[in-house]
């Protein structure tokens, strides 16, 4: 039988549920045509980082400055460069590139740390083309002064500001960090966001023992984080009703997961380890099992398996809410290397 | 064409004053620019080809030319130059003969050494009869000492060359003259060097009329295009030109272009004439003046004739009768043109040249002033009655100042009875007492509604460049004219700078500094113990103080000379904490924007509201393009000036404290004198007695020059040092060092002071102290980036931290005298080919002026911790030739036997052969020492003398043990007596020759890859026993960063804005090519073991040494506190692998040992890091991303030729015998045979 696996996102028609998230295969424009052919049906740049312009901007601009004008036989170092680029004008000119070439949506991605950056590079972003943009609510809150709810007012303020300067749908993705997820996710939707993006996976810093320095380490997803958004979205999906989207992302590696995330509600499922892992065919092969799955399953239409186990959905709702902490200690096995030591 | 007397025309003020109120008139587009972009405007819009190289003060020129190429700029027919750098000048001048040549309109840029270089081609340019010009930023030529600075002794040495000279004297003339050049050359066929005085004009930032490419075209006429490209070669039409000719032919050949010179005086003039029809700026060849019927007339070139022409002005107002005669076209000499601009009344003259030729009956313009007044006396109608008395003066050599106050005395000694034939101004001559007195009192009328204002600061807190932004905003934004001038000194860290602007209703003739000003800013507090900052405020002058403390603390915290000064000048007093508000604002330390806001709002030079606007378009315009975060920032830092501002009452004079004393107590009487004087800012006054006569000055005076400049100090944690020695042996300024001595030396240590154990089987009961001097260090933090020992409790805790300087610089002054008071270990007690046994030694390169964090200064000191008592060093000119020699310090210095590094710079090009000189007359002197010693064996003894010709001088205690026998030596031949006494007079003088030295030669990359690549090459050719150190960058770093042949592909330099697009030459490669010469690769910060090794090697190798060393510079775009850092990634990702190539001689031998691991770094990872690369990927990511492929492309193919080279087989044969040697044979009764020529 036929599948329709046509899905809407953020009022976006999309071919399919899959998406490709953003990593550095989505930001330049030869890889993003790869994730558009091999499937996609959308793709969402990676965050462009406030802070990474600014950082960028003042030490460019520092060490064009360092030694001017202090040495009479060397009043400069180098040439009067008229003018560049910063990270911001790269991402922009980025997304006019894919933009230009993609028959599909593309969404930008913004992390800004400023009132005022928000607002400039959300604008900046509509203008270069972006037919939706995710903010991406990324922030370490570690100032103790500052109480939770001061972190969720700030940040439903900017959201605000946002979304009075730009016209274009707008995605927020969420860290699971909050004491009150549904709570949260309610006043993003007042707010004035279009959808949520279900989450946000936190890159835990490491130490180097060699160095005894900090260091960033990335490490890719694995299908097993994906179970932390399906619970949040069987819970959202009932209370956020249908008018806001709902992307599921961590952990989407397989068709099963697909299937997974759309069940408990989720608009679309995005994937980013799993492509980074095996490249942008991965979509085509994920979109593939989905329509073996749905056909062998007998679902006709992705709006037929949406939110099917959701909450609301399920036989067990509170399956969704309890804490599972006796049944997941009591279900484990030690490794036989621990028993037989 | 007419002459124009001083009589028929109104009078046309030298100078670069528009001639009349409508040449301020809206179609004219002003603009604030220095001489050297106004010269070089004109130059690129009527060139196709230019030829660059660069060379202070000329650089710049070069500079836009390369800029506006790589921005697609075309010139006045459309066609976008071509721009290309040469190895040279000489290189410039024959790529320059050869466009010209082949009928392309091409020009340069030059000064000083520069042009030197360029007159061989210039004599074959002119003599072709070629069009072109030169644009000369004149400048002092080398003789006993380098300099930077301007005067005429660089173009008085083309005078032969058959160039017409055309000077200008100021901005806009620089400007206007560059078009005359351009279109007299075309007209009359003679080549022009136009010249403009180096820095005074070159740098000097005036408000100028800028020519549009309407008027330009107006002068420079089609037909005479036309026929220049006419004669060009081609194939099409041939000919040859460049002949050989033979007696009977070449003088009359020479004569056959007499007219072409003949015509120039009326072509130029006739120039001038349309250029005034044009603009309204009216010059002559020759301009006069002053009074119709003067008695006495000054006679001058260049920008000194603003100060003449002041003079001139101020005198025949108190009733005197004096003028004075601009000479702008010096050659062909207009000898008809200066006799109508002599007034006819006139008796006397003073013809004053900014230059010197020692020996000449007078110099240049004072010569052709005589002649051709003599010429004409001799003529039918003698101009006048009798024979004007001539006299000639020299100034201001070196762009020593001319004022006013010098001036007059020259029209004073010209009414005298007898006054001096030849005499000098501006200087104390107290030896041949040939200067006329200086009236430091007298100044000339300032105009009505000028401000003055001096501004000090120093080079890294952004004084200058808000300064340059305050003219351009006042000469751009309004009708007042603006003037700036910016004064440097020669530190690379923590210079001070001294900015000069003048604004008014009317163009400014002052070419000279400021020293009474209605407006002086202090914007670093310590300067006013340094600099006796008020002598320059006008009475009821406003003064303006950065200061830590605010209006009410002040006061008490002055000098009380200071105090003094603002009580009897009664001057208005302002403080401003600009460090905390830049702080606050996120600004660091440039406080610019901060103090640029506050001078507006004291002078009331604009309206305050309208300042601030202008500031902020200002910051705008120049920081959009750097990003929003950059503009937003000077937004709130000039927003939060102003209110920070506090007006201070003035107190009692008697509460400050006394100035310290500029050098120690104990500083030696030289330094007392001489440099102490020098150092205060005072050398100026300074007579001639007090210095050398041939440029020879005393090492080490580093030392007693305590400027106290780091805003942060290294201070030792011992509990945690391991001892590894690399924060000694990184620090660019030998600030921090590393001590090893006997337990018992610790006793009447002061408290507090610092030491260790020492963990060594072979030194038991010694102990370990690394010790900062507090003054020395400029803060730069390279030792604490170094530092591999961290705390177990607190992995951020170094043994070595950066911690705030005014919090222990008095603990620490104490320290490190006690610590100086320690003896050094004996050498031999501690090996020399580890770090840790390096830093031991005591370092004879110390407290360099080199900028903070300088990659190269470490390799020097390491060299003179190894070799330095044995060692001469010749210098090329650059970044090492500066922070290595430029008055009033030197940091090569003595150890306590008096013994250290003799040190010479020659010249940029000619290093290579200067150093092999130095070899061939130190191997000379040897060859001669061992022929007298064997004749003298009988007197002295034979043991001695066969000990000491024999003796093995490998290593430092055979060095040792041969010092000792040439002790005895000396003590012998000093009481040999009768026939003797001749050859022991002259072993005397040799005998300490006799033990082994080292020559060095040391250079960075602009020297050894490019202008001195031939002579290396040849000196590595030789054979001789000598050592190149090439500090290699990858830049002309002294210049400012102009792209080298070492210069990486993808790096943006100046001339590759466009990022170079070529790999950098091996040079190692090009070294390794002649098989018997030593080479090494290093690169300290990742390797520094492996660097000291090739060193040691490279001292020992017999034969030629090449090593290259990777030197982090600010023109790389990186944190320099980083700096090695940066170097490990650079050897990391394979851009600069090590290596060591030793000649071997057995066919075994495996002589090229590659020191550094197989890359484990992608190139782009290291480039990412540093501005120089990563800016190309902002400004052209296609050619960027094409490069950094190629990049590291390079680096793969160079590691796969390098692993290969590191496996094979390869043999120098008969490398200990050198065939073009010649060691004779001494024979002689009762010694045997014992080789000469054989040292060590």
């Amino acid at each position: 039988m036929t599948v329709d696996l046509r899905t809407r996102y953020l009022g976006l028609d999309l071919r399919s549920p899959i998406v490709a998230s953003a990593s550095p295969l989505t930001g330049e424009p030869a890889s993003a045509r790869l994730l558009e052919q091999a499937g996609a049906a959308a793709i969402v740049l990676p965050s462009l980082f406030e802070e990474e312009v600014l950082f960028e901007d003042m030490e460019i601009n520092r060490s064009l400055e360092a030694g001017t004008d202090s040495f009479a036989e060397a009043l400069d170092y180098f040439p009067n460069i008229e003018s560049f680029s910063g990270a911001g004008d790269r991402y922009l000119e980025r997304l006019r590139q894919i933009k230009a070439k993609a028959g599909i949506p593309v969404i930008a991605s913004l992390n800004a740390t400023t009132a005022g950056g928000w607002v400039r590079y959300a604008k900046l972003m509509e203008d270069a083309g972006a037919d939706a943009l995710e903010l991406n609510l990324y922030h370490v809150a570690a100032d103790p002064a500052r109480s939770a709810a001061d972190v969720e007012a700030a940040d439903l303020a900017l959201i605000a500001a946002v979304r009075t300067s730009v016209r274009i749908p707008l995605a927020v993705k969420l860290s699971p960090y909050y004491s009150s997820m549904a709570n949260v996710a309610r006043h993003v939707i007042d707010a004035g966001a279009d959808g949520l993006v279900l989450f946000n996976r936190f890159y835990q810093p490491d130490l180097d023992l060699d160095t005894l320095e900090v260091v960033a380490r990335l490490d890719l997803s694995q299908s097993w984080e994906l179970r932390l958004p399906l619970r949040w979205i069987a819970i959202l999906r009932p209370e956020l009703g249908p008018k806001a989207s709902i992307a599921a992302t961590s952990g989407v590696g397989s068709a099963t997961d697909v299937v997974k995330a759309l069940m408990v509600g989720a608009d679309v499922a995005m994937m980013t380890s799993a492509i980074l892992r095996n490249g942008p065919d991965k979509i085509r092969t994920v979109e593939a099992g989905l329509r073996t799955w749905m056909s062998e399953n007998e679902y006709e239409s992705v709006s037929q398996l949406r939110g099917s186990a959701s909450s609301t959905a399920v036989e067990d709702p509170s399956a969704f809410e309890r804490a599972n902490y006796m049944r997941t200690l009591r279900s484990w096995s030690a490794p036989r290397d621990l028993t037989t030591a | 064409m007419t002459l124009q007397t001083p009589v028929e025309r109104p009078v046309a003020a030298p100078g670069a004053a528009p001639a009349s109120p409508d040449a301020r008139s809206r179609d004219k587009v002003f603009v604030c620019m220095d001489g050297n972009e106004a010269a070089a405007r004109i130059a690129y819009a009527l060139s196709e080809v230019i030829s660059i190289f660069p060379i202070t003060p000329a650089s710049p020129m070069a500079e836009h030319a390369d800029d506006w190429s790589a921005a697609g700029k075309p010139n006045l027919w459309g066609k976008v130059p071509d721009v290309i750098e040469m190895q040279s000048e000489g290189g410039a001048a024959g790529a320059l003969h050869g466009a010209l040549q082949k009928g392309a309109l091409a020009t340069t840029f030059t000064a000083s050494q520069g042009l030197l270089l360029m007159i061989p081609n210039m004599f074959k340019i002119a003599g072709e009869l070629t069009p072109t010009v030169i644009h000369v930023a004149a400048r002092t030529l080398a003789t006993h000492a380098l300099s930077i600075y301007g005067d005429h002794s660089d173009v008085m040495h083309a005078r032969a060359t058959g160039w017409a000279m055309l000077a200008a004297g100021s901005v806009q003339e620089a400007h206007d003259f560059a078009l005359v050049s351009h279109a007299a050359t075309l007209r009359s066929r003679i080549p022009f060097l136009h010249f403009f005085d180096g820095f005074r004009t070159s740098h000097e930032i005036n408000k100028i009329a800028v020519m549009d490419d309407a008027v330009i075209r107006s002068l420079i006429r089609d037909d005479d295009v036309l026929a220049f490209r006419a004669r060009g070669m081609t194939p099409d039409a041939p000919f040859v030109r460049g002949t050989a000719q033979n007696p009977d032919s070449f003088f009359q050949a020479r004569e056959a272009a007499n007219r072409f010179y003949d015509a120039v005086p009326g072509i130029v003039t006739e120039v001038m004439a349309e250029l005034a029809e044009q603009t309204g700026r009216r010059y002559g060849i020759v301009d006069y003046h002053g009074a119709p019927d003067a008695d006495r007339v000054i006679v001058i070139m260049g920008s000194a004739a603003g100060a003449v022409q002041e003079t001139v002005d101020a005198l025949n107002a108190t009733g005197q009768k004096v003028g004075v005669v601009v000479v702008r076209l010096f050659q062909p000499f207009p000898t008809d043109a200066l006799i109508a601009a002599l007034p006819g009344t006139v008796q006397s003259i003073a013809v004053l040249d900014r230059t010197k030729e020692p020996g000449a009956v007078g110099e240049p313009l004072y010569q052709a002033v005589v002649a051709a007044l003599t010429e004409r006396m001799d003529s039918e109608t003698p101009p006048f009655a009798a024979m004007p008395r001539v006299i000639g003066g020299r100034y201001g050599l070196s762009s020593k100042e001319v004022t006013p106050g010098m001036i007059r005395p020259v029209f004073d000694e010209l009414s005298a009875a007898r006054p001096k034939r030849h005499f000098t101004v501006g200087i104390y001559d107290d030896v041949t007492h040939l200067s006329l007195p200086i009236d430091v009192d007298y100044r000339t009328p300032r105009p009505t509604g000028e401000v003055e204002a001096l501004f000090f600061g120093l080079g890294s807190d952004g004084t200058v460049g808000a300064n340059h932004a305050s003219v351009k905003i006042i000469g751009e934004g309004t009708d007042l004219f603006a003037q700036g001038y910016f004064v440097y000194d020669s530190k690379k860290s923590g210079g001070t700078t001294v900015s000069h602007l003048r604004f008014g209703p009317v163009q400014t003739k002052s070419a000279y500094l400021i020293d009474a000003a209605n407006f002086v800013a202090c914007h670093q507090f310590g300067l006013l113990d340094k600099i006796k900052i008020l002598d320059f405020a006008k009475p009821g002058a406003t003064f303006l103080l950065n200061s830590p403390y605010g209006p009410d603390e002040i006061w008490d915290r002055l000098p009380i000379d200071v105090q003094r000064q603002l009580v009897d000048k009664k001057i208005d007093f302002w403080v401003i904490d600009a460090l905390a508000v830049a702080a606050e604002t996120g600004m660091g330390t440039r406080i610019n924007t901060i103090m640029q806001p506050c001078f507006f709002h004291l002078s009331g030079v604009l309206p305050a509201a309208e300042a601030i606007a202008r500031i902020k378009a200002f910051v705008e315009k120049t920081y959009a393009k750097r990003g929003q975060a950059v503009v937003d920032r000077n937004f709130a830092a000039i927003d939060a000036s102003i209110a920070r501002l506090g007006h201070v009452t003035l107190g009692p004079a008697t509460t400050g404290h006394a100035l310290p004393p500029v050098v120690p107590a104990g500083a030696p009487d030289f330094v007392k004198s001489v440099t102490a004087v020098l150092m205060a800012g005072d050398g100026d006054r300074l007579p001639v007695s007090a210095f050398p006569v041939d440029g020879t000055f005393p090492s080490g005076t580093t030392r007693f020059e305590k400027r106290a400049i780091a805003l942060e100090l290294p201070i030792w944690d011992p509990s945690i040092c391991i001892d590894c020695g690399k924060c000694a042996m990184v620090c660019p300024h030998a600030a921090i060092r590393m001590k090893v001595y006997p337990a018992a030396a610790v006793a009447g240590a002061p408290a507090g002071f610092q030491s260790k154990e020492f963990k060594s089987r072979d030194l038991p009961d010694h102990r370990l102290t690394i010790q900062v001097a507090p003054d020395d260090c400029t803060g730069c933090g390279v030792c604490v980036d170094v530092c591999p020992a961290k705390s177990k409790t607190e992995v951020k805790h170094k043994s070595i931290n950066l911690e705030p300087a005014p919090e222990h610089r008095d603990v620490e002054r104490p320290h490190w005298d006690f610590f100086q008071s320690i003896p050094p270990l004996d050498r031999s007690l501690i090996a020399h080919d580890t770090v840790k046994g390096a830093q031991v030694l005591e370092p004879l390169f110390e407290f360099s002026l080199a900028c903070n964090g300088c990659g190269e200064t470490p390799y020097l000191k390491l060299v003179s911790q190894l070799f330095g008592d044995r060692m001469i060093v010749a210098n090329a000119t650059g970044c090492s030739s500066i922070y290595g020699a430029n008055l009033p310090t030197t940091p090569w210095t003595v150890n306590a036997q008096g013994r250290g590094p003799a040190w010479n710079n020659s010249l940029f090009e000619d290093n290579a052969e200067f150093g092999l000189g130095m070899r061939l007359g130190l191997d000379a002197q040897n060859d001669h020492a061992r022929r007298l010693l064997a004749k003298l064996a009988p007197a002295v003894g034979p043991d001695l003398v066969r000990e000491i010709l024999e003796a093995d001088q490998e290593t430092e205690p055979g060095i040792d043990a041969q010092r000792a026998r040439i002790a005895r030596l000396r003590e012998v031949l000093g009481s040999l007596d009768g026939d003797a006494r001749t050859d022991a007079r002259h072993l005397l003088a040799l005998a300490n020759d006799l033990v082994r030295k080292g020559i060095w030669i040391i250079g960075g990359d602009g020297w050894a890859y490019d202008i001195g690549y031939g002579g290396l090459d040849h000196v590595l050719g030789s054979g001789r026993n000598v050592n190149v150190l090439v500090l290699d960058t990858e830049v002309y770093s002294n210049t400012g960063g102009q792209a080298s042949k070492a210069t990486p592909r993808g790096a943006v330099a100046k001339f590759a804005a466009a990022g170079k697009g070529r790999a950098k030459k091996d040079l190692g490669a090009v070294a390794r090519a002649y098989g018997d010469v030593y080479v090494a690769q290093i690169a300290m910060g990742a390797n520094d073991a492996q660097a000291a090794k090739a060193l040691l090697e490279a001292d020992a190798w017999p034969g030629p040494s090449l090593v290259i060393a990777y030197s982090t510079c600010i023109a790389h775009g990186i944190e320099m506190s980083k700096s090695m850092s940066h170097q490990k990634d650079a050897v990391r990702s394979g851009y600069w692998p090590l290596y060591r190539f030793h000649p071997s001689d057995t066919e075994a031998g495996q002589p090229f040992k590659l020191d550094s691991t197989k890359p484990s770094m992608a190139v782009s990872d290291f480039v990412a890091g540093e501005t120089r690369f990563a800016i190309l990927a902002r400004t052209q990511p296609k050619r960027a991303a094409d490069l950094a492929q190629l990049a590291q492309a390079d680096v793969d193919e160079r590691w796969r030729y390098y692993e290969q080279l590191a496996a094979m087989h390869r043999s120098v044969p008969h490398v200990h015998s050198d065939p073009d040697a010649r060691p004779a044979t001494i024979e002689h009764p009762g010694l045997g045979s014992v080789e000469a020529g054989d040292e060590a």
